[in-house]
């Protein structure tokens, strides 16, 4: 037994590693894990990521924490960037080049070739007649009658093998050597870029500094310095409304930006489908909101805070919510706070926002004195009080200008002011994601709309044809009627 | 006219539209419940088409009129908000619902399709009922996302993508019901107009080869203005995740079809797996799923 067994290949190294690597690069490979691609998306557009929708994610933890906790295991909260999906697409890429370089090897070697050989048994071959026709003109009427119509001929003796349509096979590899193309620039962007988002008021300055951001993540190999060197300042902003639907309509930010930092600055108008352009880097006009302006004082008359408080916008009205926290006090004072830019009022609703507009604006403030934990070392949030260590003391609706007396001090609603949030984005490989799509299209569209066929003319006694076109796709049949008749016409004469 | 009056008046033609396509249905209806005849011994049901030709002729004519009135709604929809009128769901619907005629009445012209009447009138009066009573939203300006000269560009090709998908599907479909017939007894009489089991499935491939660049444009339109407008080409939002699951249904069928060799029945029910994600796209994530997309009011 183990003499029979020398002679047979050995299972294991080099043969295994051939062995799986053909199996991965084989087109049913392929294609199902091309649909394993497609089903494996699926979970990611069922629950709520991480990445889009952090709080819908959290309200998963509360609800219930154990099926959360497996959930999160999964990484059903993050599936595109899990490995499970990530272990689909590289295995997908890598079975794709190994698919396509050879071909496209084998394909550019068959540029200058000819044909291949007539079979010898044309009627096998589809649309297979007998012409009856002169056999001594018929090798040269079909040459011109293929070269007329754009075939690659090929005569040997007293045949002619014709073929037509190798761009087929251009624009199939065409198409997916730009798929490479879209993943290496997919790959460029999350490996060199860097997304950030910052909340700026009107009249605020912003330095492009790691520092100056809200949140800022970079890729792999983004260093921290590679910032474009610019300042930005927000000048205005205008959002207009629809006066009937109280949609908007149209969002103008006004800025100053000098780049490099330091140089004379420049007026630059930012709106939504209009980002600002430096390098490959863009900065991007996100969302918009109200920063009521107030001043707090103590007792003896003495200011403890002043300014604009960010507020997030909690319905169409944008009716805002928000937290003015004052540590200088003793006690420590907190309001939870709500803006209403255009104030109306019902029993069963409260105090509500008729318009986005501020018209008529309300600051809608509960008061609370106690410990505002900013000295406990946990971060909390800017735009919520934590009130676990907190008494309510009050609550009033300011009109513009107003001030309430809280017992301990006095707070002022003085106005209002816009923010905005801008994103900062630098993709370097977007173009290259670009060009990819681009030219997948027009591969895609040379291989679906070029049909690859061969012809043979085979001449004896008798004048035979046949022919095959590439998956059977029609159109084959009407040209042998053709070139049959151009035959018999020829021959003829 | 003012934009209000104009909106108005698209309005009223959708109401006329409803009245008319109702009509153009009970004449196809007509059309084939009179025809059928009875001759007496034969259990089967034999129909006779010449019986009813005149109905059939009516369907056609309001078909024709419908499609006219339902284009001017559309227009002027359009000229009320000054865009091109695919600014929401209520407007994706009237446009789509159209195409949809419009595509019956051209291949009108060129086949005997009247057959498709009646399926065709059905479809066109739900789309618009569900538009005019559930989608309707009064026209307004574009919210600022949408300003775009991307909007014309991307909603159109995925507009008429989706169309030829759905259509493909149908032809797929009926694929699927004559193949069940003729490998039972043999077609049934009303059933011999309608193409071989081959055409049928040449068809449905056809017109997903034929559309399936256009979508993978739709797709890259999408991301190109998403780069413009959320700062990210891609960014796994609900809709784009099933226009990607669409693409990759369609490209493993087109590549089942080309380099494997799948034909019939394996390949109609491809066919139909693939548009039904396109539909699942259009209906659940436009209305339940959450994401960068719902901005447009529905």
């Amino acid at each position: 037994m183990s003499e029979q067994n020398l002679g047979a290949p050995e299972i294991g190294g080099v043969a295994l590693l051939r062995w799986a690597w053909r199996q991965l690069t084989s087109m049913r490979t392929a294609l199902i894990l091309l649909m394993l691609l497609g089903v494996a998306a699926i979970p990611g557009s069922l629950f709520p990521q991480r990445n889009q929708n952090p709080q819908k994610v959290d309200s998963y933890f509360t609800s219930d924490p154990t099926l959360a906790k497996w959930m999160d295991r999964f990484h059903l909260f993050n599936v595109y960037a899990s490995p499970w999906f990530s272990a689909i697409y590289l295995l997908l890429f890598i079975s794709l080049i190994g698919c396509v370089l050879p071909r496209t090897i084998s394909h550019l070697k068959a540029i200058g070739k000819q044909p291949p050989l007539t079979p010898r048994n044309l009627d096998r071959m589809e649309g297979y007649r007998l012409i009856q026709g002169d056999p001594a003109t018929a090798i040269d009427v079909a040459q011109k009658w293929f070269k007329s119509h754009r075939f690659r001929v090929r005569v040997e003796g007293n045949s002619i093998s014709a073929e037509k349509g190798y761009a087929r096979e251009t624009g199939n590899l065409l198409f997916h050597l730009s798929l490479i193309l879209i993943l290496v620039g997919v790959a460029l962007g999350s490996l060199f870029g860097m997304k950030g988002e910052t909340i700026l008021n009107v009249g605020d300055r912003f330095i492009n500094t790691p520092t100056s951001y809200d949140n800022i993540s970079y890729g792999k190999f983004q260093g921290q310095g590679s910032l474009p060197p610019f300042a930005l300042t927000v000048k205005n902003f205008v959002a207009t409304y629809d006066a009937v639907t109280g949609q908007p309509s149209n969002y103008v930010l006004t800025t100053d930006i000098s780049n490099p930092l330091g140089s004379a600055a420049k007026r630059v108008i930012i709106k939504v489908n209009k980002p600002w352009t430096v390098g490959s880097t863009k900065v991007y006009l996100q969302a918009n909101g109200y920063s009521p302006v107030v001043t707090v004082r103590d007792k003896s008359g003495h200011v403890t805070f002043e300014g604009p408080v960010i507020f997030l916008p909690q319905d169409g009205n944008l009716s805002s919510l928000g937290a003015i926290k004052v540590p200088d006090m003793v006690p420590q004072i907190g309001f939870i706070a709500s803006f209403i830019p255009t104030a109306s009022s019902s029993a069963s609703r409260g105090i509500f926002s008729t318009y986005p507009e501020a018209l008529d604006p309300r600051l809608v403030l509960s008061a609370w004195k106690g410990n505002l934990g900013l000295d406990s070392g946990t971060p909390q949030s800017v735009y919520s009080l934590n009130t676990a260590a907190m008494t309510k003391i009050g609550l009033k609706a300011l009109t513009l200008g107003s001030t309430y007396d809280f017992g301990y001090g006095t707070i002022t609603f003085n106005g209002w002011k816009a923010w905005v949030n801008l994103q900062i984005v630098d993709d370097p490989g977007k173009m290259y994601a670009l060009f990819g799509a681009l030219f997948a299209i027009l591969g895609l569209l040379i291989s679906l709309f070029t049909r690859q066929r061969r012809i043979w003319v085979k001449v004896g006694s008798d004048v035979e044809i046949a022919g095959l076109a590439k998956n059977g796709i029609p159109g084959l049949e009407a040209e042998l009627i053709a070139l049959t008749r151009a035959l018999q016409e020829g021959t003829k004469e | 006219m003012t934009s209000s009056n104009l909106a108005y008046f698209s309005n009223d033609a959708i109401y006329a539209c409803l009245a008319i396509f109702t009509i153009a249905f009970f004449a196809h209806a007509f059309e084939v419940s009179w025809s059928v005849k009875n001759t007496s011994s034969d259990d089967k049901t034999q129909f006779d088409f010449s019986r009813t030709d005149r109905a059939g002729r009516l369907g056609t004519a309001m078909m024709i009129l419908g499609t006219l009135v339902l284009a001017v709604a559309d227009i002027t929809r359009g000229l009320s908000a000054h865009r091109v009128p695919w600014g929401n769901m209520y407007e994706f619907s009237i446009t789509g619902a159209l195409m949809l005629a419009g595509a019956y009445l051209f291949a009108f012209t060129k086949y005997k399709v009247r057959w498709l009447g009646l399926p065709v009138s059905i479809s066109v009066l739900l789309t618009l009922g569900t538009a005019i009573t559930v989608l309707y939203r009064p026209s307004a300006p574009l919210v600022p996302a949408l300003k775009s000269p991307w909007l014309a560009i991307h909603v159109l090709a995925a507009i008429i993508s989706g169309g030829v998908f759905l259509v493909a599907n149908l032809v797929a479909a009926t694929f699927l019901i004559m193949e069940r017939y003729e490998l039972k007894s043999g077609r049934p009489k009303w059933a011999e107009k309608i193409p071989t089991l081959d055409a049928l499935d040449q068809l449905s491939y056809r017109l997903v080869a034929f559309v399936f660049p256009l979508w993978t444009f739709a797709v890259i339109a999408g991301a190109i203005w998403a780069e413009s407008a959320w700062g990210k080409y891609w960014s796994w939002d609900p809709k784009e995740t099933w226009a990607f699951i669409t693409w990759v249904a369609y490209a493993a069928y087109l590549h089942a079809r080309v380099t494997v060799g799948w034909r019939g029945r394996r390949a109609a029910w491809l066919c139909i797996f693939a548009g039904s994600t396109f539909l699942f796209n259009y209906i659940w994530v436009n209305i339940w799923g959450t994401g960068l997309h719902t901005y447009s009011g529905l």
